[in-house]
């Protein structure tokens, strides 16, 4: 029989005044299986802690109830206390009588009658609790980082100067992200690409860095500290090595179709450098429009190369790299505006999103960063800037606040009016939203300084009449409508995950919210990670958020990479799910039921627990139709029990 | 092939072309208009109450008696009663309380209503039951020349719920036309209020409204404008005199029901009966265009 002491708390009056310490001390002195009980003022204090420890000592206790606050507070202190006698730290057990006693209980006779029995389960649940160790696996000290924009760099960037290997999984052909295609940067107006170029040579150029590009994640298994991660690299028809970047491939390629990096606004052909600085800086072919792969229709600029770098006859590599954790910096896109067709966009040239007006204010942009309209190349006098184009509206498009489009409209209006000293911008919005350093200081210089007029409300629609754009609005201050005759209609796009991360998580089994962005272990406590172990997040994808937002997160996940890479194991809590071989008839049912791929049936056709990856929810145990799958110390045997003290 | 039919009032006298033309323009496709019996009101005249049971009791009185005449679903030419029977069928679907509301104002019908007929208006079933393919295949007179604006009012795309194309920016009826052989034009104010029946009390809002309606069509070169609503064909064509008055620049604009255009397109003619209906002479711009 276990020899097993009790430890009631005073807790001050918290407990006493509606629990009778002394008496419950005096009554369960002769409970069956207590070896020892004692009463005291502060059980977590110093002394408390004390009393427990010699206790332990004196008695020869293998196993303690400790009568007082909610677990939640201070199970970690008295099971460290008896972790320092030598008794298993899972050897201890709580009963919770402050929070679902005392405090919710004013008769004293009631909250005695219920504290007696409290203890009672608590003790019954100690009689069967096990001595555990912590789960512990072998880590493999490299870090996979998926999405190549800032947060990704960043993270990349931090985490391989602080020694560990990183690689970094791009779809596109070049890393930059979003970031790369912006013209300057709010607050401060400095260039976007000045300040994200020196980043990204650092990231191609790191011993720790490898870097596939034209890749994509096709699939993941194993655990926190043991990734297998299939990964899918598009074919490289044009050798890095070879190549002398002489351009020749690329006069010679008759394709020619709307550039990404300039959003539609300029033509590149299908073999291209993304954009002068690209990482790697080196030609790819787009395979969905190079009419090269049919020998007979083309094969120009194989016939260009001089140094014959082209091989058209390259094959997509899949292949399966080991890591310990994963960084998910997956980023956003833009809300597309066909989905608001009162605006518009695609049928007026002259109606842009908010990246397009980028391009066209970026030096390297379509225009040279001269402020021209893409329709017949007039200097715009007059622009409409619309914010919340699809946020805040829950009823048609996207109910959230996209975070960022307060602040860039604003600088979008600042710099076009820099451009341009006799234009006039309108900004059309619902609140503007500036919190953060020197943000709204920008806001209050745009309309003080640069004379730009705000309309509080709503656009309803747009519409072409001779070369000008009639912007129909509704100003809610004055109560009036409001029409505009512009030159140009810039969109402020609500944010949305990046396309094709929706597909990557699910094939992660990564939790999303209802817009799809990625979900954060506890939002304020845990942003950096998923409830997945192992995965960490960063940027965009996880929610709209700027640039210093993005490197912060960014680096913060790094740092929790970091902090578990500096580990040589991964450990987590032994409270999980077992199987009884005996009883479990591999039904499968538990497989199905646990969220984390943590149930797989083994050669054997039995349902194994990998400990590993096991949060021990408890989801498989009741599903469990035999009773084979049991929670370690929280067995149905304990909890019947624990029953049976209360309804005795 | 038959389609029961709800006329409601206009339709009976004002709009009489309008079934007219609907009638005779869906023959040449092998439909039937066939009138439901025993129909009355669809109730709109009580919108302008703010009882909002009220308002449901006539066009639940109409849909139970389809009920009890076996028929599934009623087709609608006019705009307002579609909306109408749509939003009533809607008030009582799903909703046993406001069902049994209503059905406790119909024991004259000896038969409670239980939610069965659909409602359609003739446009959707255009697009989606007989297709615009099938418009355009069988049409013997193209509208060949003809600039034509589709003006939508609200009805046949608010509240968004019985919106019958996307409620910003529809296009069921540009396409209606386009299958005619016509060259429909977008212009800006097709989903404007009419002014409605503030043409009643006070008709200078109307007058305004209308002309703003009618000039932003006439800047992007329309020639004639469609539209399925009676009221709102009431008042862009018969306030077109008074517009006259207020606006010297304006130029007068016929305007028809979009049946009355597939009936000359699909080969069945124009009846001079119909031209009586309208104030601003439709005949000269058809003339004009070789289609009668």
């Amino acid at each position: 029989m276990k020899r097993i002491g009790v430890f009631i708390c005073h807790c001050g009056v918290n407990i006493a005044d509606t629990v009778d310490v002394e008496l419950l001390t005096e009554k369960l002195a002769d409970y069956p299986g207590i070896a020892h009980i004692e009463n005291y003022m502060f059980m977590c204090s110093d002394p408390g802690q004390n009393l427990i420890k010699d206790a332990v000592k004196t008695h020869k206790l293998d196993s303690v109830v400790v009568a007082a606050c909610s677990p939640t507070l201070h199970e970690s202190t008295f099971q460290n206390a008896i972790a320092e006698v030598d008794v298993n730290k899972y050897q201890l057990e709580i009963g919770n009588i402050r929070e679902q006693c005392s405090w919710v209980h004013s008769n004293k006779e009631e909250g005695t009658r219920k504290a007696e029995l409290i203890i009672k389960t608590a003790v019954e649940k100690a009689k069967l609790n096990q001595s555990l160790d912590p789960v512990s696996a072998p880590l493999t000290k490299r870090v996979l980082i998926i999405g190549g924009g800032i947060a990704g760099i960043q993270a990349a960037l931090d985490i391989a100067d602080g020694g560990y290997e990183v690689v970094l999984v791009e779809k596109k052909p070049s890393i930059g992200g979003h970031m790369i295609q912006l013209s300057e940067t709010f607050p401060t107006l400095d260039c976007s690409q000045c300040i994200l170029t020196p980043k990204m040579v650092q990231l191609g150029k790191h011993k720790n860095i490898k870097l596939y590009v034209n890749s994509e994640v096709e699939a993941i298994g194993g655990f926190m500290g043991n990734f297998k991660v299939t990964i899918k690299r598009q074919p490289q028809y044009v050798d890095p090595d070879k190549c002398t970047l002489c351009d020749d491939c690329t006069v010679a390629c008759p394709v020619v179709v709307p550039s990404e990096y300039d959003e539609g606004l300029t033509y590149r052909k299908a073999i291209y450098v993304p954009f002068p600085q690209a990482i790697p800086a080196s030609y790819t072919i787009d395979t969905e429009n190079c009419l090269g792969f049919e020998p007979i229709a083309c094969g120009e600029c194989k016939k260009a190369c001089l140094a014959e770098a082209i091989d058209y006859d390259k094959k997509e590599e899949i292949f399966i790299e080991d890591f310990g954790a994963v960084i998910l910096a997956t980023g956003f896109d833009l809300y597309p505006v066909e989905n608001i067709p009162e605006y518009g966009y695609g049928k007026y040239l002259d109606v842009l999103n908010g990246l397009q007006f980028e391009r066209i204010l970026s030096a390297t942009g379509p225009t040279g960063g001269k402020m021209l309209r893409p329709s017949d190349g007039k200097v715009p006098k007059e622009i409409v800037f619309i914010q919340c184009s699809g946020s805040r509206d829950p009823e048609r498009h996207k109910p959230y606040c996209s975070k960022i489009c307060c602040m860039y409209t604003l600088k979008h209006a600042k710099l076009y009016k820099h451009k341009v000293h006799d234009g006039q911008p309108y900004i059309f919005y619902i609140d503007i939203r500036s919190g953060g350093k020197r943000y709204e200081e920008f806001i209050q210089e745009g309309v003080s300084e640069d004379g730009i007029v705000y309309i509080r409300g709503k656009v309803a629609k747009i519409y072409k009449e001779g070369d000008k754009m009639i912007v129909h609005g509704m100003d809610t201050l004055t109560g009036h409508k409001v029409k505009i005759k512009a030159d140009m209609v810039v969109l402020a796009q609500s944010i949305v995950p990046s396309e094709g991360s929706g597909k990557l998580f699910k094939t992660l089994k990564l939790g999303t919210d209802s817009n799809g962005f990625m979900s954060e272990a506890h939002p304020k406590l845990r942003p950096l990670e998923s409830l997945q172990s192992g995965f960490y997040l960063a940027g965009a994808g996880q929610g709209p958020k700027d640039i210093p937002d993005a490197v912060s997160q960014a680096s913060g996940a790094a740092a929790k990479v970091l902090a578990l890479m500096s580990n040589d194991e991964v450990q987590h809590e032994p409270i999980i799910a077992t199987v009884d071989e005996n009883k479990c008839s591999g039904c499968s049912v538990c497989i199905g039921t646990c969220p984390y791929g943590a149930r797989e049936l083994n050669e054997d056709r039995i349902a194994a627990v990998n400990d590993i990856l096991c949060e021990g929810c408890g989801a498989c145990i009741s599903a469990c139709p035999s009773g084979a799958s049991q929670q370690k110390n929280l067995t149905d045997d304990q909890i019947m029990k624990m029953i049976n003290v209360i309804i005795n | 092939m038959k389609l029961p039919y709800y006329p409601g009032c206009t339709l009976k006298a004002n709009a009489k072309h309008f079934e007219d033309s609907a009638q005779k323009a869906l023959e040449k496709l092998d439909y039937q208009l066939e009138e439901m019996k025993d129909w009355v009101c669809c109730g709109t005249v009580f919108s302008m109450t703010s009882d909002d049971l009220m308002l449901q009791l006539s066009s639940i009185r109409n849909l139970l008696r389809a009920e009890k005449q076996d028929l599934k679903e009623l087709v609608t030419l006019c705009s307002m009663c579609y909306n109408t029977l749509k939003q009533s069928k809607d008030f009582v679907e799903g909703d046993l309380d406001n069902l049994e509301k209503v059905n406790n104002f119909m024991y004259m019908e000896e038969a409670e209503y239980k939610g069965q007929v659909e409602i359609y208006h003739l446009l959707t079933l255009l697009r989606d039951r007989i297709k615009f393919e099938t418009v355009k295949a069988e049409v013997t007179n193209p509208l060949k020349g003809l600039k034509v604006g589709a003006y939508y009012g609200c009805l046949l795309v608010r509240p968004q719920k019985f919106a019958i194309d996307d409620f910003e920016a529809p296009t069921i009826m540009e396409d209606l036309v386009e299958s005619l052989g016509a060259e429909a034009i977008d212009f800006q104010f097709k989903l404007e209020c009419c002014g409605a029946y503030q043409t009643i009390t006070k008709k200078n809002i109307s007058v305004k409204r209308a002309y703003e309606i009618l000039d932003s069509a006439q800047r992007v070169g329309c020639d004639a404008i469609i539209t399925s609503c009676p009221l709102c064909a009431y008042n862009l064509d018969f306030l077109q005199k008074e517009i006259e008055k207020e606006y010297v620049d304006f130029q007068t604009i016929p305007i028809f029901y979009f049946t009355e255009l597939m009936a000359v397109a699909l080969g069945v003619g124009w009846n001079g009966e119909w031209t009586k209906k309208h104030d601003v002479d439709p005949e000269p711009i058809l003339i004009e265009k070789n289609l009668i």
